[in-house]
Order: C-alpha cells, then sequence, then structure tokens
C-alpha cells in the first residue's frame, strides 16, 4: 500500500497526510488521543471548579490575576493558532519554504506564551501562592501547568519536526507529522480558551 | 519499489520478543504477563480465604491482610484480567476484520511495554518500600500520608499510571484499527461480535482511562509534592476522589465485561452451529451498555451523602442499564434454541456464564436500588456481586475465549477432556466460594475485615467459601497443566479445527503466517467464513491479486521508552528518602535519577520521531514458497 503511494510522489493530492493508510491511520489515531485529552483535561477543569473557592489563608483568585497579561498571552497563542493554519494550508500547496517559515513563527509565539507563564507563575509565588498553600493553588497550577507542559511539549515537537523538514523534505512521511502537530497546537489553544474564561474571567468575576 | 528497505534485521530468540510489533506475538506477550499477574492474583485471593476459612484466625496479620485485599484487587483487575483481555484482542481482532496488522504496530508494542512494566513496579513493592493498603479503590484520607506514610499508595499510584498508559495506547490502536483497517466488504454491520465488543471496549477506554490518569496525579501530587486535592485543613475534598475514582471505575467494569461478552456470543454461535440470534440488537445493545456505563458511577457512593435526588437519579440510570444486558441474554439463549449444540469445553464455559452472569445482574439491580443498597453496602452481598460477574462472568468468558481461540493462537487444540473437567472443578469452586457469600453479607459480615467473632452465623460459610476458593485454584492449576501437555503435542491444528467457523479467523493456517492473509479476503456477508461454506467454497474470494506485503520493521524503542518511565517512577517516589550512602542519595534526592529515566523516554521519542521506519516487503515469490498451506 505504502509502496504504491511512492510511485504518486510526483503527484501532490489535496490531502497529502491522508495520501498513505499510515497518514490515515496517524491521523485518525491523533483525534482519537485528543478525544481521551479532551476527557484529561475536563477532570482537570472539574477539580479546579470543585476546588477553587477553597483559599485557605492564600491570596484569592481576584487578588492574584492581572488580566492584561493573560490577555496578552491569550493574543499570543491565538495568533499561534491562525500561523499554524497558514502552515498547513502551505503545506497542501507544497509550498516548503512558506510552511517552514510559518511553523517557526508559531514555535516563536509558543516560546513568547510559555515565557509569559513562567513570569506569572513566579509572580504568584512571590504573592504567596504557591502550590501548597491551598487547594485551589494545587488545583490552579496543576491545570494550567498540564496545559503549560503541553504547549512546552509542542514547542519542542514541531521544533524537531521543522529540522526533519530540513534533512528530509516534504513528502507522504513527513506530511502527516506535520498536520498532527498542527491539530495538536489547535487542540492546547481550545484548552486554553477555556482556562482564561473558567479560570482567569470567572476568577475575576467571582 | 521501495527495494532499500528490503534489507532489515529480523532479531531471534529473546531479542525477537523484546522487539516484536506482530501483533499475534504481542498477544502472546499480554497472555503470558497477563498469566503471571492471575497467578500473583489469585494467590493472594486464596491467602485471603485461608485467613477467613474459621473465626479469630491468625495465619496474616491485619496489615498484611490489608495489603492482599489491596494487592488482589488491583492485580487481578489492571494486571491479570485486562491483559488477557488484549492478548485476545491482539490475537484475534485483526485476523476477524481480515487485516494485516494493526493500526499503530510500533504503539501496540509501546502498549504492552509499559503496561507490563508498570505492573513490575505495583508489585515491586512487595519487595521494597511498603505494599499499598488501601484497598483498590484508595479512598482519601485512608491513603494520604497520614494514615498510609509508607510508600505502598506511591507504587500504586505510579505503577496504575505506568500501566495505564500502555492500556491507553492500546485502546486507541484497537479504534483505529477496526476503522481504518477493514477488508473490502466487511463494513461495521458485519463485525464478528468480539470485534464489535473490542471496539466499544476501546473505546470506553479511551474516555475512562485519563480521568483515572487525572486522579492518580492529584494523588500522586498530594502525597509527593504537597498538594491539597484531598487534605481537608487547606480545603481539599475526599469526595472529589471517589468521584474521579468511579467516573472511571464504572465505565472499567463494562471495559471488562464487554469483551467477555463478545467471545460468548461468537462461541455460542459457533457451537450452536447457528447465526447469532438478533445481531443487530447484539450489537445495539453493546453500544449502549458502553453509553450507559458512564452515567452511573454514583451508584458506587449511595451512602456518601450526595442527596435523594441524585441517588434516585444513578438509580433509575443503573437500572436501565438491566435492559441492553437482558437483551444479551435472551438473544443468547435464543441463538441456542434448535441449534445443534456441541459442548465443547469453550462452549461449556459460554453456557455456564450464562446463569453466573444473570445472578450477578440480578444482584447488580437490588444493589442499584438505594434504600436497599444503604444495607448491602461494604457487606459481602457486595463482594459476592461483583466477584459474579467478573469472575462468573468475564473469566468463565476468558477461559472460553482461550479454549476457543488457542489454536488459532498456536496451532493446537487444548485437551477437551481435561478442559471440560477443569472447567467443573472451576465452575463449582467458583459456586461454593461466591454463592454463600451473598448470604454472609446479608446476615450483616462486612467486606475487608481481617477476621471475624465465632457463633454470629458466618463460621461455616466462610469455611465452604475458602474450600471453594481452593477449588477454583485447583481448576487454574488443571489448566495450565492442559497448556503443558498440550504444547508438547504437534501443531497440526487445521485452518478450521472446530469445522464449523464462521468468521475469518478460520480461513487462514493456525497459527497464521506473520503477513496473516496472503490475499486481502472480500467479505459478502455477516458470518463471512460460513456464508462461503455454505456456497460451497473451500476458500475466501481474494480482493486483490498476490503481491509484495509490506511490514513494519521490529523496534527496541518501545522497551526502553517504558523502562525510562519505570526508572522515573521509582526516582519519584524515593526523591524525598534519607539513604545510608551518600552517592544512591544524591541520585534520587536531586531527582537525577527520575531525570535519568525521563530523558530516556523522551529520548527514546526522539529518536522514533526522527528515524523513518521504512519496513520490509515480503516479495510475492516468498508468498507462493510457503503459502501453499492455504
Amino acid at each position: 500500500m505504502s509502496a504504491s503511494a511512492h510511485h504518486a510522489e510526483e503527484h501532490w493530492p489535496h490531502e497529502p497526510e491522508k495520501a498513505t493508510l499510515e497518514g490515515r491511520n496517524k491521523v485518525l489515531g491523533f483525534w482519537l488521543f485528543l478525544g481521551g485529552e479532551s476527557v484529561l483535561f475536563g477532570t482537570l477543569f472539574a477539580t479546579f471548579l470543585a476546588l477553587r473557592d477553597q483559599v485557605g489563608d492564600g491570596p484569592t483568585a481576584a487578588e492574584l490575576f492581572k488580566l492584561p497579561m493573560v490577555a496578552a498571552a491569550t493574543m499570543i497563542l491565538l495568533v499561534s493558532s491562525l500561523t499554524s493554519v497558514f502552515a498547513v494550508q502551505a503545506l497542501h500547496r507544497k509550498d516548503v519554504k512558506a510552511m517552514l517559515n510559518w511553523l517557526i513563527v508559531t514555535v516563536i509565539l509558543g516560546f513568547g506564551f510559555l515565557a509569559l507563564e513562567i513570569y506569572e507563575f513566579v509572580e504568584y509565588i512571590h504573592e504567596g501562592h504557591t502550590f501548597t498553600t491551598s487547594a485551589f493553588s494545587s488545583a490552579f497550577y496543576t491545570l494550567v501547568g498540564f496545559h503549560g507542559a503541553h504547549v512546552a511539549f509542542g514547542v519542542a515537537w514541531i521544533t524537531i519536526l521543522i529540522v526533519q523538514i530540513f534533512k528530509k523534505g516534504l513528502n507522504f512521511v513527513t506530511a502527516p507529522k506535520i498536520y498532527v502537530s498542527a491539530i495538536y497546537w489547535h487542540f492546547i489553544d481550545v484548552v486554553w480558551v477555556f482556562i482564561f474564561t473558567v479560570v482567569y474571567l470567572m476568577g475575576k468575576v467571582g | 519499489m521501495a527495494h532499500t528497505a528490503h534489507t532489515v534485521k529480523r532479531y531471534r530468540g529473546l531479542m525477537d520478543w523484546l522487539t516484536t510489533v506482530d501483533h499475534k506475538k504481542i498477544g502472546v506477550l499480554y497472555l503470558i504477563a497477563g498469566a503471571l499477574f492471575f497467578g500473583i492474583g489469585g494467590i493472594e485471593a486464596i491467602l485471603i480465604r485461608i485467613q477467613l476459612i474459621k473465626p479469630m484466625n491468625d495465619f496474616v496479620d491485619p496489615q498484611t491482610f490489608n495489603e492482599l485485599i489491596t494487592m488482589h484487587g488491583t492485580t487481578m483487575i489492571f494486571l491479570g484480567v485486562m491483559p488477557i483481555i488484549f492478548a485476545l484482542m491482539n490475537a484475534i481482532v485483526p485476523l476477524q476484520i481480515g487485516a494485516r496488522d494493526v493500526a499503530f504496530p510500533f504503539l501496540n508494542s509501546l502498549g504492552f511495554w509499559t503496561f507490563f512494566f508498570g505492573g513490575l513496579l505495583l508489585n515491586l513493592s512487595w519487595l521494597i518500600g511498603g505494599v499499598p493498603d488501601a484497598g483498590w479503590t484508595s479512598y482519601v484520607p485512608l491513603s494520604s500520608t497520614e494514615y498510609s506514610p509508607h510508600h505502598g499508595v506511591d507504587f500504586y499510584t505510579l505503577g496504575l499510571q505506568i500501566s495505564g498508559i500502555g492500556t491507553l495506547i492500546g485502546g486507541i490502536n484497537f479504534l483505529a484499527t477496526i476503522i481504518n483497517m477493514r477488508a473490502p466488504g466487511m463494513s461495521f454491520m458485519r463485525m464478528p461480535m468480539f470485534t464489535w465488543a473490542s471496539f466499544i471496549t476501546s473505546a470506553l477506554i479511551l474516555f475512562a482511562f485519563p480521568a483515572v490518569t487525572v486522579g492518580l496525579v492529584l494523588l500522586t501530587f498530594d502525597r509527593l509534592f504537597g498538594g491539597n486535592f484531598f487534605y481537608i485543613p487547606n480545603g481539599g475534598s475526599i469526595v472529589l476522589w471517589q468521584h474521579i475514582f468511579w467516573i472511571f471505575g464504572h465505565p472499567e467494569v463494562y471495559i471488562l465485561i464487554l469483551p467477555a461478552f463478545g467471545i460468548i456470543s461468537d462461541v455460542i454461535s459457533t457451537f450452536s452451529r447457528k447465526r447469532l440470534f438478533g445481531y443487530s440488537s447484539m450489537v445495539f445493545a453493546t453500544v449502549l451498555i458502553g453509553f450507559l456505563g458512564f452515567m452511573v458511577w454514583a451508584h458506587h457512593m449511595f451512602t456518601v451523602g450526595l442527596g435523594p435526588v441524585a441517588n434516585a437519579l444513578f438509580s433509575i440510570a443503573t437500572m436501565l442499564i438491566a435492559v441492553p444486558t437482558g437483551i444479551k441474554i435472551f438473544n443468547w439463549l435464543f441463538t441456542m434454541w434448535g441449534g445443534s449444540i456441541k459442548f465443547t469445553a469453550a462452549n461449556l464455559y459460554a453456557v455456564g456464564f450464562i446463569p453466573t452472569f444473570v445472578m450477578g445482574g440480578v444482584t447488580g439491580v437490588m444493589l442499584a436500588s438505594a434504600p436497599a443498597d444503604f444495607q448491602f453496602h461494604d457487606t459481602y452481598f457486595v463482594v459476592a456481586h461483583f466477584h459474579y460477574v467478573i469472575v462468573g462472568g468475564l473469566v468463565l468468558g476468558l477461559f472460553s475465549g482461550l479454549h476457543y481461540w488457542w489454536p488459532k493462537m498456536f496451532g493446537r487444540v487444548l485437551a477437551e477432556g481435561l478442559g471440560k473437567a477443569t472447567f467443573w472443578m472451576f465452575y463449582i469452586g467458583f459456586q461454593l466460594t461466591f454463592f454463600v457469600q451473598h448470604f454472609l453479607g446479608l446476615t450483616g459480615m462486612p467486606r475487608r475485615v481481617v477476621t471475624y467473632l465465632p457463633n454470629q452465623g458466618f463460621d461455616t460459610m466462610n469455611l465452604i467459601s475458602t474450600v471453594g476458593a481452593i477449588m477454583m485454584g485447583i481448576g487454574v492449576l488443571m489448566f495450565l497443566y492442559n497448556i503443558v501437555i498440550t504444547s508438547r503435542k504437534p501443531a497440526n491444528a487445521s485452518n478450521d479445527p472446530w469445522e464449523d467457523g464462521r468468521t475469518l479467523e478460520w480461513t487462514i493456517p493456525s497459527p497464521p503466517p506473520e503477513y496473516n492473509f496472503k490475499q486481502t479476503p472480500l467479505v459478502r456477508g455477516y458470518d463471512a467464513w460460513w456464508k462461503e461454506k455454505m456456497d460451497g467454497n473451500t476458500e475466501m474470494k481474494p480482493a486483490e491479486p498476490i503481491g509484495s506485503i509490506h511490514m513494519p520493521s521490529p523496534s527496541i524503542l518501545p522497551f526502553f521508552m517504558s523502562i525510562g518511565l519505570f526508572i522515573a517512577g521509582l526516582g519519584f517516589m524515593f526523591a524525598k528518602d534519607e539513604f545510608g550512602s551518600g552517592i544512591v542519595g544524591f541520585l534520587f534526592n536531586n531527582y537525577i535519577i527520575s531525570g535519568l529515566g525521563l530523558l530516556i523516554t523522551f529520548g527514546c521519542m526522539f529518536l522514533r520521531s526522527v528515524i523513518d521506519d521504512h519496513g520490509y516487503h515480503i516479495e510475492k515469490e516468498e508468498l507462493e514458497d510457503k503459502g501453499v498451506k492455504a
């Protein structure tokens, strides 16, 4: 099956990520994996919602959060999702140069988000909001930290893929890899939208 | 064609097993590992029963007893029966859908090794650091560092975490396999019931296991890093653990039982020599059970005090599950009705399954009634109930499946006479063990107690129960003996050793060649092979000409990835301990061991990403050399 795919290499189909059976399996399997990830984050959100008012002696969400910086982080991550869309569009056109450029922009934005998040966490720790302060603080750092770890993993992953594309070029083996990393990136973006709403906005309002 | 890819390393001996990505060999690995843990869990069960054989017994001390019940439950569920289910899924599902392999052969191997090293880590607790002793449910605060200060529960959280990753990977793999890899003509509504059950079970795994992943993470954080999730003085909630555990735990019991339903459906249909009665309703019932399985978790928590409304809703949802389950029971009975039934060992287990499972189901509906549950809760009645569904349901189903598919997996038919004797030994032992436990519970014996006072009406029934447990143990030994004597016979099973095979696995040699199907078969209806037989054909119609077959390369990376997680688990667990010698303490206390473990795992992931697996081809000529048997 993959043998016949090698013959078709000259012809670049509309969805190159699904040109081979391996590619189709990878895309499907990855969507399924994200289904599991949704349950994972759903459970973390449920935990956070159950514990978010249990601040004990520590600071409350309203005292702690500074929306302008979180809003900036949100904008950065949303834009990075857009740039990864541009990368996938370039992938479909087989425009390797544009794809690589957009992937690099995505990674840089990802780093920007991570830097803001680390800065934010350090600030909170100075204000007496550490992992062990209260049930709220444990739940906060676990939920937001799990997301941050996902972003960090995504940044490392996409970086490795960029290097691979430089070395191996874009073909039916590498195309699905780029594609699923883009789905992954959108997923952690969507999770962040929920974190922004449930953790930060609801934390400020009530 | 990819000529460069043809020079692939082919390993032999131990390296072959460590690196294999062949689903049939991974199935055998799952079977061996599952049998090992099943044996450990079984010994624990017998030790529990020996302790309870008479009142005021002092065979084991209370601490050891707590460790035994915890490890018995945990080992049996996560490391004993689930891997044996995965063994049969691996060995059979790709064959039943006419596939050459699973969707992700590499991940399949990774799933096995993470499960195995997770199980190893959990059982290592018997040798170092303390044994989990907070029950298989590990309720907080019992499992908190306050009440369980040694490392027992850490082995539980990290061991299950690692093996859970393996299970999740396996679930995703089978979903993708069944969706994408079916042979031409094998539509969803033509799939054999075992494949259907594996499909739904995999979906349940996908949506249930991440919940326990989070639960275990939270408990780990509480225990190792001072988190407050379940620490009430700092605002934590203990009911939260129960919700998270059971939102996983209840689907888990359907993850266990659905494959047994699938096995029973295939076996009963084959040995009644009839099409499965009500196939579509069977599929519908399976899907419905899977769906409802997520709606009932709080019936484990009726006595927590969630209030009458919540209790009533979960009560009703639980009772609803009896409807699709009842559909299945009647479908099996109607399949046998008017069939020309052969009572092989496999079929004895399948037929024996029906009444015991009905009993387990009836006590389940009794327990579903919240007011009654306040009486039954935490008594031996509950123990009797879930052993009727898990042993009387799932384990009988697994024995049935093992007898049925053994020739397909190993090319040898298990000794039938001994198999039937084993069935009676195990079955009578099972009924003796657990039937009386209903009455023990109703007369008030609580579960999880190390001993009891004499003359409360418990003495005789406990003695009977222990005798039954020993009979079950003998039954398992008889089964092992059967395997030993069978393995000495020549591997001469035909393609279709039961002669009444209905599904695709019976159209290829026993055991199948590594590529399974020389030519992908064309499926023309439900019970594809039976249909061809009825049309007078001696083999399946091929859907493709004979051509070269692409195979994935073996890889050692999954093995090392899992070892990395194992090392990281140990590293995190002992990071805050004090060590006698300087260097060991230095390595653990500075998170060097745990970092090293994670480095190995992520390093292997990196290698997997950058090294392309071109696989290799089995050429047409090779196929024609050895494929003549088919």
